[in-house]
């Protein structure tokens, strides 16, 4: 069986490489994959990192999230456990943050 | 009457460009006017050696005066507000306004402990360090002196730091100078870091882990700080794992200064939003910066300061003769790795390309060896300091090219 996600490309880490192929759908999926199941508050954070991206051409960081959006850091690693930024990025179909050298 | 080109910051950057601009800017038509709040000049690398004893606080300081050319004329104030929209900066000494023509922005980085719970309590100066200012250094010197052994935790906040190594340095340096002490058997060392591995760039990265390594110096990886436990001496993580420790020596996250904050100019960590090759601010188009009070990419460090130079240098020309500006900033940088036993490493690279080996070329003293630890890489790290002083912050033309080269890399 073909799954949604067998139909788009991902580089090695597993992030989408193109952002435009993205949609709700897609986020479930991903999130399931990485065993996340999407809630309200995942999606505040998912739709500020897809808007961020598109004014910027980078994914948030963490600081970026926190301070404007109303999800706290702890939250975060509740939400998107091992790496938060990262995996928000990753299932808001974004680029690896390049936050930081 | 002259117009003004105004810097804020007489740091690394500032001065280097205040004594560039000296000679290229006609005196009759321009005035340059530079402001910092504190009268001396630290030499920032230096504060890596202060703990261990190997230099003295004295040899870091230099009057700012005396670095800075003749016709700039220099004010020590604290910056109120900066108002790029009405091209004018408000200063604390005497309500003084500045209006300007051209305004670069010099005005560093800094860390900020209280950013981590907990982190300016009891502990500060008594069994918690930075080695990132002048004060911490020196306290923290003291500190070491006395201390008879246990577990000391290096640990990373949170990125982007100033020079991105120089823990890494802290980390080598201290297990010499605990074998040199005879107590090296006595003491844990203990590297601990947000990101994954000892270095943000994969081929560093594995030659730097092989070090700690050998060095008997344990990485934590992935370790994102929320707060510190002073009473029980325990470093937590936002998922809640903990880190116990006797002597911790923290880098605490940096930001940008908090007048750029203040002045609605900064990013989420105050670092002023520029165009990464042009160093043109992104809103402002008569507003550039230098040196780590941009948000540019690559590291902050004095080399990327030095490599952007001509980039600012040039853009300002142009755009004051309307020509298009030139994307010549490649995200150059390039260090020297102190890692004990009087021995170093040298690593170069840019936006594009990650820290390579192989030799990078330099007339009369070099060639250097490129991730790989050599005495020679250490006398450069030790020399770098007279350069600094006499050769680097007067803008004076080095002989290696502000553009990264493959030249002697090996691929």
């Amino acid at each position: 069986m073909t799954t949604l996600l067998d139909t788009l490309a991902f580089n090695d880490e597993g992030y989408l490489l193109n952002w435009q192929q993205w949609n709700e759908q897609v986020a479930y999926e991903i999130a399931a994959e990485e065993g996340i199941e999407l809630t309200d508050r995942h999606w505040i954070v998912i739709h500020f990192a897809r808007k961020i991206y598109a004014e910027n051409g980078d994914a948030p960081t963490l600081r970026q999230i926190t301070k404007q959006t109303d999800v706290s850091t702890k939250e975060m690693y509740t939400l998107f456990p091992d790496g938060p930024a990262k995996k928000a990025a990753m299932i808001a179909g974004l680029p690896k943050p390049t936050g930081c050298i | 009457m002259p117009r003004t080109l105004l810097i804020l910051g007489a740091g690394t950057g500032g001065t280097m460009l205040a004594n560039k601009l000296a000679h290229t800017l006609d005196h009759d038509q321009w005035q340059m006017i530079i402001v910092d709040q504190e009268p001396e000049h630290y030499y920032q690398p230096g504060f890596l050696f202060i703990p261990f004893g190997i230099y003295r606080p004295d040899e870091v300081i230099r009057p700012k005066q005396r670095l800075l050319p003749a016709s700039v004329k220099l004010i020590f104030s604290e910056i109120a507000l900066i108002e790029p929209d009405q091209q004018r900066v408000k200063l604390v000494k005497d309500d003084q306004v500045i209006p300007y023509d051209y305004l670069v922005i010099a005005t560093g980085s800094r860390i900020a402990p209280d950013e981590i719970d907990g982190m300016l309590g009891d502990g500060w100066y008594q069994n918690i360090f930075d080695f990132y200012t002048y004060p911490g250094a020196v306290a923290l010197a003291e500190a070491l002196k006395n201390w008879k052994g246990g577990r000391l935790v290096i640990n990373i906040a949170e990125m982007p730091i100033k020079c991105p190594v120089a823990p890494l340095e802290f980390a080598f340096l201290a297990d010499w100078y605990f074998a040199q002490r005879g107590i090296r058997d006595q003491v844990e060392i203990i590297y601990s870091t947000p990101l994954s591995g000892a270095f943000t760039k994969p081929r560093a990265s594995a030659t730097l882990s092989r070090l700690l390594d050998e060095k008997r110096i344990t990485v934590i990886g992935d370790f994102n700080i929320s707060e510190v436990d002073a009473e029980r001496r325990v470093i937590r993580s936002y998922d809640d794992q903990e880190i116990p420790y006797d002597l911790l020596v923290t880098i605490p996250p940096n930001m940008g200064a908090e007048v750029i904050g203040r002045s609605g100019m900064g990013d989420d960590l105050n670092f002023v939003p520029v165009d990464k090759h042009t160093l043109q601010s992104k809103r402002w188009e008569n507003v550039f910066v230098i040196g780590d009070a941009g948000n540019v990419p690559t590291s902050k460090a004095g080399s990327v300061a030095h490599f952007m130079l001509e980039t600012v240098v040039e853009n300002l020309q142009h755009h004051i003769s309307g020509e298009p500006l030139t994307p010549s900033f490649d995200g150059h940088a390039n260090c020297f790795v102190e890692t004990g036993y009087q021995k170093g490493l040298l690593i170069d690279f840019n936006y594009e390309v990650e820290p390579l080996p192989g030799k990078y070329p330099l007339p009369t003293v070099g060639p250097f060896s490129l991730l790989e630890e050599t005495k020679l890489n250490h006398l450069g790290k030790m020399g770098f300091r007279w350069v600094y002083w006499n050769v680097l912050l007067k803008a004076i033309d080095l002989p290696i090219s502000s553009q990264f080269s493959m030249t002697g890399k090996i691929s």
